[in-house]
């Protein structure tokens, strides 16, 4: 099952602890996620529903790619880390 | 709704209170977060402040017991692009995003649970229960006139002014940096382009009178006289006696450039601005740091210097730092550097609560 991590950044201001969450895309993933703590949608995306402009999401060490509508792969093994770009903020 | 002032600066929101003659920071909260507004509800029940949480968006949170304690609620949130709109800022031809980048203002109506907001990319949202739940006023943001309206200081255009009439719920006028000032009079269902008079002097000369460009800096109505407004303008200082329609340029001393404006609760005849040197410069004028009165409806105003720096002076005060209490007695003035002045006597005699707190964004009386 992938495992979710979001950077304490973000654990300052709403419950998200490292979890290990089913699911084949980041989306599925997200989703499952937000459907438990759902405060923290809004933390990450957008109200269009893309990864915030200065949110990062690495899937197994790369950025993820499709920021739009998180339809990136991830395997059962996955590690996913939320990250805040260095950027903006 | 006079003894305590909230202080939303970049580093978190301060509440100063007053325990007999003294003023004392009481209570701080988001220590470390950008706070961007805040407000009382029509009631004074509750509290709200919105946040800029940078990476993490938009954030709006409610409190009641006078700010010691914070709950969040959902912010402004847009409704869904459609695929397809053509919807492009028309000075860098980038696509608007339909995102809540900044909730900018806050303002209470007169119903219970009324509330509104105004934010950046330049829609204005309405709740009805206190902030719980927002609406987009989609009869504004729709309105065609708004793929004119372009950034002022920020990439996108934004609301940071409204106007509720205390006496009409119903008529609410906002002022958009850069898309004008906008009447309604029918609850947010239909929208007026509003302002003759006001002079975009920013444009090409043939462009100058396009009231759909203008950049009120900010706006303000008399509580006790609703028509009777001020405003803060990119070009200078403009009054109205007709509810926003038609606007008087005025000179003053010692500069007409700035951000903030407030009037007098009760009279208003009397307003206060906090000038700067120019739009190039955006300083006080020969480093001191003065507040403008005005008692006559702006046929003169004085430049109020007593307590406030005089000499190497370099605060700016932002368009919401401004304030004025219910009492009409009581104002309070936050600085880009992190100075809060108080009065309390009109602005005769001011005094320092602090040098040292993080750039000040948004002053309130509650």
């Amino acid at each position: 099952m992938p495992r979710v991590t979001f950077t304490p950044n973000l654990q300052r201001h709403v419950e998200c602890p490292a979890q290990d969450v089913p699911g084949a895309t980041v989306r599925e993933v997200l989703e499952r996620l937000f459907a438990e703590h759902p405060r923290a949608r809004a933390y990450v995306l957008d109200d269009q529903g893309a990864v915030r402009k200065h949110v990062v999401i690495f899937v197994d060490g790369e950025q993820m790619s499709d920021r739009q509508t998180l339809t990136d792969a991830v395997a059962s093994g996955s590690e996913l880390y939320v990250m805040q770009a260095l950027s903006g903020g | 709704m006079n003894d305590r002032i909230l202080v939303g600066s970049r580093k978190g929101l301060f509440l100063f209170e007053r325990r007999g003659a003294a003023w004392d920071l009481a209570h701080v909260a988001f220590l470390g977060d950008r706070v961007s507004a805040v407000c009382a509800d029509a009631r004074g029940e509750h509290l709200l402040a919105a946040l800029d949480l940078g990476h993490f968006g938009a954030k709006l949170h409610r409190s009641g017991d006078g700010g010691r304690t914070w709950a969040e609620l959902p912010a402004p949130k847009y409704p869904e692009r459609p695929p397809g709109l053509h919807d492009i800022e028309p000075i860098r031809k980038q696509p608007t995003p339909w995102n809540t980048e900044l909730a900018w203002v806050l303002e209470p109506g007169v119903a219970p649970g009324r509330l509104w907001c105004g934010t950046i990319p330049g829609g204005l949202f309405r709740s009805d229960d206190g902030g719980e739940t927002w609406a987009l006023v989609e009869s504004l943001w729709d309105h065609p006139s708004r793929a004119k309206w372009f950034g002022g200081g920020y990439d996108w255009p934004g609301i940071h002014s409204i106007c509720v009439d205390p006496g009409d719920d119903r008529r609410v006028l906002v002022g958009v940096s850069c898309g004008g000032v906008w009447l309604t009079e029918d609850e947010g269902a239909t929208w007026t382009n509003v302002g003759e008079g006001l002079v975009a002097d920013y444009m090409p000369p043939e462009q100058r009178g396009d009231l759909e460009i203008q950049d009120p800096h900010r706006v303000v109505a008399c509580a006790a006289a609703p028509s009777h407004m001020w405003m803060q303008h990119h070009g200078g200082v403009f009054r109205s006696r007709d509810g926003g329609r038609r606007w008087q340029q005025l000179a003053v001393p010692p500069s007409s450039f700035g951000f903030a404006v407030a009037v007098h609760p009760r009279d208003p005849e009397t307003a206060w601005f906090a000038p700067a040197h120019s739009d190039q410069v955006r300083v006080p004028v020969d480093g001191a740091v003065v507040v403008a009165r005005t008692r006559d409806g702006g046929r003169s105003f004085t430049a109020l210097r007593e307590g406030l720096p005089q000499q190497h002076a370099y605060d700016l005060i932002y368009r919401h730092a401004l304030a004025v209490a219910a009492d009409g007695e009581r104002l309070a003035m936050g600085s880009t550097s992190g100075s809060l002045w108080l009065s309390e006597d009109q602005g005769d005699r001011w005094r320092s609560l602090s040098t040292n707190l993080p750039p000040i964004a948004c002053v309130r009386f509650a």
